[in-house]
């Protein structure tokens, strides 16, 4: 059985700073990351490894060579392979021309009978990429999916979230799943016989000319979408702090919110 | 770009007829022929074993943008019953529309189609494009997909809006892909710049915005945050309303559903559309605790919200996590109980019209976003609060 784990290196989100007077993102001293979501994904895709003796797990990333920090990472918690797109031609790409690029990746590797994504990435939240695979695949996909389990006929059995609950899906293989950890998951660390062994496992860097792709469909000029400008939120004002002891503050802020008709009580 | 028969390999199986969502494959002479109600979907090309239809999708970016007219709606249904986003993003298609000149087409399918078209309409749609097979009341990528993008591909609107639900962001990149067209995720602003979209959304956890546009290619495509953009009735359209031939045999034949789970109680509004919310962090120490904020929000007619601390700690079900890997809310009042207010949790409440904090901690990030704050506990705080408005209020 054939997995590939498409991962992504990100800066933390939790770190990025505003320069005020540029109102740029600050990214000198904020650290890259392997995407939390695509940790869960690969830990998923793992599991499933640790049950059966016939799974090889692919991790697949499209970035600069940096980029390679995060594959290292994947082959160190057990992946069997990395290959990193990486290519002046991806640089500019927007979801649609990433999901060209990685598809177009997957078709070349052969397919997969399961490829995992995480839900989204921390740095774009945009959770486009793995759905876009999915149709430019032309394969069926599970997202929102934590729990994904083999069926004894190999089919893919995942827990699928939705806002007022969860619906447990199966789908027929090959499949795409987009993972959203769950609320108890903490990325493991890599062991340090893990460490020492992803050092000597295979490792490829493919230009843009390994994935198949049209080139007039990759990087910046394949992107239908663009960026016109970016800018700070605009701030709120100053917050009011309600004086007195727990009653009084209490009340004020009672009366406050009734006066300015946030509150009517009456509906 | 079309799509053919090529006769010789065809073997007159009719396993196309069968899985064309559109009803526009028959057979004549033992072969298969495409009629015109085919909107180009490609969904008869997996479906035919003898590799007889030469299909080359259409290019989103190889099109005539002027051709393309109309502000359209996907208008997410769940278990019958129409999703307040669909009169939000309703709302806000009429406006671009009328500054483009437009009209705006909603698309709603499932049991609740029928019973919605007056409030669509009223909303603002003209036209509704519609199923009301209850096989569309619950949820699957695999039926709609097709359904959604050979209606785009046939009607040709300028733009189309998704809801960045679950089910929205689950449809809307399949159907951008489908279409080679660009789409935006969770937009909360929309705006119509020399006949461009201008597509707003938040990146970096929060921290930054930025303006997307589409130029060279249509439709241009978003998904829009529900409960940023407020939805208007009292329009009176009346639309004018098309059935979707569909195709009886044809679903999703890869993924199954083998177990449904719902953990909100019928009925109750959940924070995606309550008005007050009043929301508990690490400092609530227990679920049992959340008791004194079910009250306030009984109080108050308003909904129970949790920061991801208390929702990893066990004390709130996933469902009424607020922030960037839970709900995006915007109440009127948003009330933060024991909420230190990391980044993350920002993201999913800046929406909120005015903002409570009550923390201990004078210096918690929460009261640089908030409106109004009280230091203090929460457990002395919050039953005063409530009860202030219970006097206040008469309800008491």
């Amino acid at each position: 059985m054939r997995i590939i784990v498409c991962v992504k290196q990100v800066p933390d989100t939790t770190e990025v700073r505003i320069d005020p007077k540029t109102n740029t993102l600050v990214r000198e001293g904020v650290e890259s990351i392997l995407n939390p979501y695509d940790q869960f994904a690969l830990e998923e895709a793992l599991r499933l490894k640790a049950e059966r003796d016939d799974v090889r797990i692919t991790v697949l990333s499209m970035g600069p060579p940096q980029a390679r920090k995060v594959l290292l990472k994947s082959l160190a918690l057990g992946a069997d392979d990395a290959v990193l797109l990486s290519d002046r031609d991806f640089a500019g790409s927007d979801t649609w021309a990433t999901s060209v690029a990685l598809s177009g990746a997957v078709r070349e590797m052969g397919g997969a009978d399961i490829i995992f994504c995480g839900l989204q990435a921390i740095d774009g939240d945009t959770a486009q990429v793995g759905p876009e695979m999915a149709q430019l695949l032309d394969i069926p996909q599970l997202t929102y999916a934590e729990r994904v389990s083999l069926t004894h006929d190999l089919k893919v059995r995942a827990e699928q979230q939705m806002e007022d609950g969860s619906r447990v899906l199966e789908s027929d293989t090959p499949v795409l799943v987009t993972c959203v950890p769950t609320p108890s998951f903490v990325p493991k660390v890599p062991p340090m016989p893990g460490i020492l062994k992803a050092m000597s496992k295979p490792y490829e860097v493919w230009d843009s000319k390994r994935t198949g792709a049209d080139p007039s469909d990759l990087g910046l000029q394949g992107s239908p979408t663009q960026v016109r400008r970016t800018y700070s939120p605009p701030p709120r004002g100053e917050v009011v702090m309600i004086p007195g002891d727990t009653r009084e503050a209490s009340r004020s802020l009672a009366r406050l919110l009734i006066d300015r008709n946030i509150v009517g009580g009456a509906d | 770009m079309g799509i053919e028969i090529i006769r010789e390999k065809c073997v007159g199986c009719t396993a196309c007829v069968k899985g064309c969502p559109f009803n526009a494959i028959s057979m004549k002479d033992g072969k298969a022929v495409i009629g015109p109600e085919c909107t180009l979907c490609g969904a008869c090309v997996k479906h035919c074993r003898s590799d007889a239809i030469e299909f080359e999708r259409p290019r989103g970016k190889e099109v005539d943008r002027s051709s393309y007219k109309g502000v359209w709606v996907y208008c997410e249904t769940r278990s019958g019953r129409l999703m307040h986003s669909a009169l939000e993003l309703v709302s806000k298609a009429r406006e671009l529309a009328d500054e483009l000149g437009e009209d705006v087409g909603a698309m709603v399918f499932g049991s609740a189609a029928p019973k919605s078209f007056g409030i669509l309409g009223d909303h603002g749609a003209d036209v509704v494009h519609f199923s009301s097979e209850s096989r569309f009341d619950e949820y699957l990528t695999g039926n709609l997909a097709p359904l959604v993008s050979g209606l785009v591909l046939k009607h040709r609107p300028s733009i189309v809006l998704f809801p960045a639900t679950h089910t929205g962001r689950d449809l809307a990149p399949r159907v951008a892909a489908s279409l080679a067209v660009g789409l935006t995720a969770d937009c909360t602003g929309l705006t119509v710049q020399d006949g461009l979209l201008i597509q707003s959304r938040p990146a970096f956890g929060g921290n930054i915005m930025a303006d997307i546009i589409s130029p060279d290619v249509r439709p241009q495509m978003a998904t829009v945050r529900p409960n940023v953009f407020k939805a208007k009735g009292g329009v009176g359209k009346k639309p004018d309303t098309f059935e979707v031939n569909l195709n009886e045999g044809m679903k999703d034949a890869a993924v199954r559903i083998i177990e449904i789970v719902r953990t909100s109680k019928e009925g109750a509004k959940g924070i995606e559309e309550a008005d007050v919310i009043v929301g508990g962090g690490g400092g609530m120490r227990s679920s049992e605790n959340f008791k004194v904020l079910e009250e306030l929000a009984e109080t108050l007619g308003g909904a129970v919200g949790a920061s991801r601390v208390a929702v990893d700690a066990g004390w709130r079900p996933r469902s009424d996590q607020i922030g960037q890997t839970g709900k995006t809310i915007s109440p009127r009042l948003y009330i933060a109980c024991g909420i230190s207010g990391k980044i993350q949790h920002q993201v999913g409440m800046r929406g909120s019209e005015v903002v409570v904090a009550i923390n201990k901690d004078p210096n918690a990030p929460i009261f640089k976003v908030a409106d109004y704050g009280i230091v203090g506990d929460l457990f002395q705080v919050v039953p005063a609060l409530n009860e202030a408005f219970r006097e206040l209020l008469g309800g008491g």
